[in-house]
């Protein structure tokens, strides 16, 4: 059967409002799984326009291809673990890479086969060559940190600035001239120095700098594919394409706002623990000491809280301490308290990824705030307990002007009346700056694993408390 | 006959316009689904399976070609079909106080 090429064209833009629907269904969670659901129907329509016009007469091949993807998609998402989702992400960010550079390279080898090439076209080709490696390399990159392949800590050398720039400007070079020139040489070297960039690119970027990566590079993909529509002159990737790069951007965008830094700052800037850090006011602060306390102590003051605020970070995705969290929130309720959970933009791997994990744990998500809207609560809360996070309640961000971190909008933690500090040390946070909220008069230091402590939490809780 | 629009120029119209809406439609997402936005808009970008399609699928291309275009579709499938199932996944977590 053949689907005329205007037929076509009327699928894709029905496929494309699909597509807009499904992320405008993101505005509210109630109406997300919906938009989920366009996304995928748009997907479908995609697909079925495609492989119905005359274009696409050859199926072998496709059938084969499309069915070993969709068991090894369908398998993984079955069986991945929630707080391997920046993996996971990353993962499939490096495919649609791949897969760009391969479309791209594929038309050229077809256009050039029916001697069609010209300039501009091969100018296109180069945007999606060049892109989809840098991504595909770079996602290659971030996963092997994420997943912990690679040392998650900024690696730096001398020159690393100057090497990236002659790269990059050897290949836009390579770039001009195989799209005068059509030159297979120029192709292939220029490929190979995409691919080198983007691994010298994201090599040098710390761990807790990984929500502004996977947000970067899920907008390099968008554009991977936006780059490949201008080669086809197809309308619907260049919007989808173009939907998925501002997506990128904007989170890429939210993420440096909510460290204050520059987009600029976190790609070359190298941040990170090298454990030369907290002189000034840490240091001072530091000799006043801290104090720790026992779980008891902690449940002693929840129980009898009025409203607790639970603010959790990367530290309680490593010790999975998610659904302990959940049965420490039902014991405090079923006592009258409410609970309710602060979430930093960037605490975790990905943008979003403490909500995620809390839904995993079934606490509603009502009760989980943003910074924002929970900022003005705290002057009016008894309790906090910071499990697994550092940097963002770190008062240094406001008071602090030689911090490194100087700036950063934080969770004001330090001004309900009490705070509990989960942590396994005294290690300083990722910045490596000394968190002044350690020596604050109303903060106390719970030691032990995070999933561990809130489990005796539960059971001190479970056998009736204190009783008082 | 008058001069006819270069389908470059009509991409260009597309793909500008294009941005505007992502913008717009993306700064409403709310900031507690920003996970599952990473991962749709991951699932979406598997779009490049029509271009890989459209690449093995053509009935001149050689051999070469067609090899290039099969691993494009086999990657692609991947992200189309895991990316919107682990969206799907997610997104069921999300629940109100019952």
């Amino acid at each position: 059967m053949v689907l005329s090429v205007n037929l076509q064209a009327v699928a894709y833009l029905v496929s494309a409002v699909l597509f807009i629907l499904a992320l405008k269904g993101l505005t509210h969670p109630a109406s997300a799984r919906r938009g989920n659901l366009y996304g995928m129907l748009g997907m479908l329509i995609a697909i079925g326009a495609t492989l119905l016009g005359d274009q696409v007469q050859d199926y072998g091949l496709i059938v084969v291809a499309i069915a070993g993807g969709a068991v090894i998609g369908i398998v993984v998402a079955l069986r991945i673990q929630m707080t391997a989702m920046p993996q996971l992400v990353a993962a499939l960010h490096s495919f649609v890479g791949m897969a760009a550079v391969l479309v791209a390279v594929g038309t050229f080898l077809s256009k050039r086969g029916a001697g069609e090439l010209n300039a501009l076209l091969m100018g296109e080709i180069s945007a999606g060559v060049v892109i989809g490696a840098i991504t595909f390399t770079g996602s290659v990159i971030a996963f092997g940190k994420l997943q912990g392949l690679l040392s998650g800590s900024p690696v730096k050398f001398a020159g690393q600035h100057l090497l990236n720039a002659v790269i990059g400007l050897a290949t836009i070079g390579l770039a001009v001239h195989f799209a005068m020139t059509g030159s297979l040489v120029s192709l292939t070297l220029m490929t190979l120095l995409a691919f080198t960039l983007g691994l010298t690119l994201i090599i040098p970027i710390g761990g807790a700098d990984m929500p502004v990566i996977i947000s970067m590079l899920n907008s390099y993909s968008g554009w991977a594919a936006a780059a490949t529509g201008f080669t086809l002159h197809n309308n619907l990737l260049i919007i989808v394409g173009a939907l998925v790069g501002c997506s990128g951007a904007i989170l890429s965008y939210i993420m440096c706002k909510a460290m204050n830094r520059s987009i600029l700052n976190v790609v070359f800037g190298g941040f990170g623990s090298d454990g030369s850090a907290a002189e000034s006011a840490g240091a001072v602060a530091a000799e006043k000491g801290v104090k720790s306390a026992a779980v008891e102590d902690a449940v002693y003051w929840m129980e009898d809280a009025n409203r607790v605020i639970i603010v959790p970070g990367y530290g309680m995705a490593v010790a999975q301490a998610q659904h302990a969290l959940k049965e420490l929130m039902e014991h405090l309720e079923a006592r009258g308290v409410e609970v309710r959970f602060a979430i930093h933009p960037v605490a975790g791997r990905m943008p979003g990824h403490m909500n995620v994990l809390l839904a995993e744990a079934d606490i509603p998500y009502d009760h989980v705030l943003e910074m924002d809207e929970i900022n003005p609560e705290f002057p009016s809360t008894d309790v906090v307990l910071v499990v697994g996070a550092n940097d963002v309640v770190n008062p240094a961000a406001k008071e602090d002007a030689s911090s490194p971190i100087y700036g950063m909008p934080i969770l004001e933690a330090g001004r309900a009346r009490q705070v509990y500090f989960l942590k396994r040390s005294m290690r300083p946070g990722y910045s490596g700056v000394d968190n002044l909220l350690f020596y604050q008069e109303n903060t106390s230091l719970v030691f032990g694993d995070a999933k561990q402590t809130i489990e005796a939490m539960n059971s001190a809780l479970k056998g009736g408390g204190h009783g008082h | 006959m008058p001069e006819a629009l270069d389908p470059s120029l009509v991409a260009l119209y597309v793909f500008v316009l294009a941005c505007f809406i992502g913008y717009w439609v993306v700064w409403g997402v709310t900031p507690s689904l920003h996970t599952p936005l990473v991962a749709l808009t991951n699932a979406i970008s598997g779009i490049v399976l029509v271009g890989a399609l459209l690449v093995t699928g053509d009935p001149d291309a050689g051999l070469l070609t067609k090899l290039v275009g099969f691993i494009a579709v086999f990657l692609a499938s991947i992200n189309v079909f895991g990316g919107f199932l682990v969206t799907h996944r997610m997104l069921s977590m999300f629940k109100k106080k019952k």
